[in-house]
């Protein structure tokens, strides 16, 4: 396995794990009041805001240990340059990713349409987040091994 | 339209050049060996500017490193 499908394996697991860990210490926070209170739409408003520095943080540690066992496992001091195929595969990785990020915006709005409470919305849209960076790195991973 | 296969002659002109390993060619042209890996299965049709460094550390000209097989319609 090269060091940019094991980069997009550690992304991949660090992209679920963050977020479940943080939604499940989040949710024992939850308010519990009426689902169009002001107090709900104040708990998902700092829920988004939070997990950005928290996802920032606990993504630079993942990969610092990652490196670090890169290392003793390959004795490769420094990540491999990244070239014009890196940047290639990023980039239709990254459209996949942004067509799954629509649907589930636009699922979420739907579900409001629906009339369900906005906990479903902003809970579709975390899932979203999610399943999109899921497709990113499974994508990356895909045209590394097939080829591009 | 139809899709160009384009093959190339690295492995070869590697050999010809002293036997010089994909991580070498990889550094001498700036990019990392899992593309050289790529270009000699055919499996990544590099920029115009990669194609002709390749060409350019091995001394030829284009055309001698890449190639058409053949165009599938």
């Amino acid at each position: 396995m090269s060091y940019q499908e094991k980069r997009n394996l550690v992304n991949l697991i660090s992209a679920v794990l963050i977020t479940t860990v943080y939604s499940v210490l989040m949710s024992q926070r939850y308010p519990q009041s009426d689902p169009y209170s002001r107090e709900v739409f104040q708990f998902w408003g700092a829920f988004f805001l939070i997990l950005i520095p928290v996802s920032i943080i606990a993504r630079i540690v993942i990969y610092i240990i990652f490196h670090i066992l890169n290392y003793i496992a390959t004795r490769e001091e420094d990540a491999p340059i990244t070239d014009e195929r890196d940047d290639l595969i990023e980039l239709r990785a990254g459209r996949f990713s942004r067509y799954v990020f629509w649907i589930g915006v636009m699922l979420a709005m739907g579900s409001l349409v629906m009339e369900l409470s906005p906990a479903t919305m902003f809970i579709i849209l975390i899932c979203t987040g999610v399943v999109s960076e899921i497709v990113s790195e499974v994508s990356q991973i895909y045209f590394y091994r097939r080829g591009f | 339209m139809a899709k160009l296969l384009i093959s190339n002659n690295i492995r070869r002109l590697r050999f010809n050049h002293g036997e010089i390993t994909q991580q070498q060619l990889a550094d001498r042209v700036e990019v990392s060996r899992q593309t050289i890996i790529a270009i000699e299965k055919g499996n990544y049709a590099p920029s115009l500017e990669l194609a002709f460094r390749l060409a350019l550390v091995f001394e030829v000209s284009l055309e001698a490193v890449f190639f058409v097989e053949k165009s599938t319609p």
